[in-house]
C-alpha cells in the first residue's frame, strides 16, 4: 500500500520516469520514510506498554532476590533488548545495578544489549531487511550480551571501576528494595505511552529523514554490485574492517540503517553489514566517555575489546549461515 | 512552598525536561521552588535508575519525561 502511493506520488503526481536514477531515488525516499516512522512508531508503543509493567526497579529487585544459575546473565540482556536506552540513563542505571549487589558481569550483560537491541534499531532493521534479517539481530544481540556478560564476569574487574563506585559496591545491599506497583488503569496510561512513542519517533526523525535521502541517492545512482569488489564474502578482512570503522561512528540507529541497507542491496554481505551497524550501535566514542565516570580506561578498553570481538565472531558466523 | 528537584543528566532531552518543569511551576503560580540536580552522587541517593526525574519534599515522584499535563497532575 506504502509502495503504491509512492508510486502515485513520484510517477503519476510528479510525472517522474520510473527509469531515470531521480524517480527511483525519489520513489525510494519516500516508500522508505513512511514505512520506517509507522513501524518505530509502533514498535514504540509496544515497548513502552512492555515497559508500563516490567520496569527497571522490578528487574533489579527480581535478579536480587532469586537464585538463578547462570540464567541471570541471559534475563539481564533480554531485560536490556526491551528497556529503551538513552544514553543520558546508562550511568545511572549502571550505579542502581553495582548498588543492588549485582554483580559486574550481569550489569555488563545488561548494558552491551541495551543499546544494541532497541526500538529505533528493531524499527528501522525490520523496514529495511524484514523479519528474518531482524529476528538474527536481536537474537544475536541478546546471546551476544549474555555471552559477554558471561565473559567479563570471569575476568573480576571490579578493582578496575572508580574509587566512588567501588565504595557503593561495598555498601551494597542485597535487600531488594520494595518496589511499588503503580495503579493506574491500562486505558489512562496508554495516551502517555502513545505520547512518549511519538517523542521517540519525533526525536530521530530528522536522523531517519537524512539516512535515507543519503540511501536514496545512492540507491538511485550507484551501480549494482559496486561494494562487491572491495567488501566481498571472501574477504577475510571485511568484516573486522567494518567493526572497527564502526566504533567511532557515533550515527543512531536510525541514520545508519538506510545507508547500510543500500550497501546490502549493491553486494555487501548481510552478516558484515549486521556486524557494522552493531558496531556502531553498541559501541560508540560519547558512550565510553561516558561511562568515564563510573569505569578507568582500562576496564572501558577491556568491555569495548571482547564485545568487539563478539560482534567480529558473529558477522562471520552470519556469513556463513545466511 | 514545595521543594523541587529536578534530577537531569547534561543531554538535551533531560534540559528540557527540566525547563518545562520550571515553565509549569511558573505559569500555574505553584507555591515551590525548582532546583536542577546533575551531581551523580546526589542523584544516586534518590535510587532511580532512569533520568530525568522528579522529586518533591524528597520524594521521587516521576521517572522518565513527562509531559505539560501529566506534570500539572503530579506538581498539582
Amino acid at each position: 500500500m506504502i509502495q503504491q502511493f509512492a508510486d502515485w506520488l513520484i510517477y503519476s503526481l510528479c510525472g517522474l520516469d520510473p527509469a531515470t536514477g531521480i524517480g527511483t531515488a525519489l520513489n525510494f525516499f519516500v516508500y522508505d520514510s513512511l514505512k520506517i516512522i509507522f513501524l518505530l512508531f509502533l514498535i514504540s508503543i509496544i515497548m513502552g506498554i512492555v515497559n508500563a509493567y516490567f520496569p527497571i526497579e522490578r528487574l533489579r529487585n527480581y535478579l536480587q532476590s532469586h537464585r538463578l544459575f547462570g540464567l541471570q546473565y541471559l534475563f539481564a540482556s533480554l531485560f536490556g533488548a526491551i528497556t529503551p536506552f538513552c544514553s543520558c540513563s546508562s550511568i545511572p542505571l549502571f550505579i542502581g545495578f553495582v548498588k543492588g549487589g549485582l554483580p559486574l558481569g550481569v550489569t555488563f550483560a545488561f548494558l552491551i544489549t541495551s543499546p544494541l537491541v532497541n526500538e529505533v534499531a528493531v524499527a528501522m532493521f525490520l523496514g529495511a531487511f524484514g523479519v528474518k534479517a531482524t529476528a538474527v539481530y536481536v537474537i544475536s544481540g541478546i546471546v551476544l550480551g549474555t555471552l559477554g556478560g558471561m565473559v567479563l564476569g570471569c575476568f573480576h574487574l571490579d578493582h578496575l571501576l572508580s574509587a566512588w563506585v567501588r565504595q557503593i559496591q561495598a555498601m551494597s545491599s542485597h535487600q531488594a528494595g520494595e518496589w511499588e506497583a503503580e495503579k493506574v488503569s491500562f486505558g489512562h496510561r496508554l495516551p502517555s505511552i502513545i505520547a512518549e512513542a511519538w517523542r521517540i519517533v519525533r526525536g530521530v526523525l530528522v536522523y531517519v529523514l537524512i539516512g535515507i535521502g543519503i540511501g536514496a541517492a545512492m540507491h538511485g545512482f550507484v551501480p549494482e554490485g559496486f561494494f562487491e569488489s572491495y567488501l566481498a564474502r571472501d574477504n577475510w578482512y571485511a568484516v573486522p574492517a567494518a567493526v572497527v570503522l564502526a566504533v567511532p561512528m557515533y550515527a543512531n540507529a536510525a541514520g545508519i540503517v538506510p545507508v547500510v541497507q543500500v550497501f546490502v542491496a549493491k553486494g555487501v554481505p548481510l552478516g558484515t553489514a549486521i556486524a557494522f551497524m552493531m558496531a556502531v550501535v553498541g559501541l560508540s566514542l560519547p558512550e565510553a566517555t561516558l561511562l568515564k565516570k563510573v569505569m578507568t580506561w582500562r576496564l572501558i578498553a577491556i568491555f569495548f575489546g571482547t564485545v568487539a570481538a563478539f560482534i567480529i565472531l558473529s558477522g562471520y558466523i552470519f556469513n556463513l549461515i545466511i | 512552598m514545595k521543594q523541587i528537584k529536578v534530577l537531569v543528566s547534561s543531554c538535551k532531552c533531560n534540559q528540557k525536561f527540566a525547563s518545562l518543569v520550571e515553565q509549569v511551576v511558573k505559569d500555574n503560580g505553584i507555591d515551590a521552588q525548582v532546583e536542577r540536580v546533575s551531581d551523580m552522587m546526589e542523584i544516586m541517593q534518590h535510587d532511580v535508575m532512569s533520568l530525568p526525574a522528579l522529586v518533591v519534599d524528597g520524594k521521587v515522584v516521576a521517572k522518565g519525561a513527562k509531559n505539560e499535563a501529566e506534570l500539572l497532575a503530579i506538581l498539582k
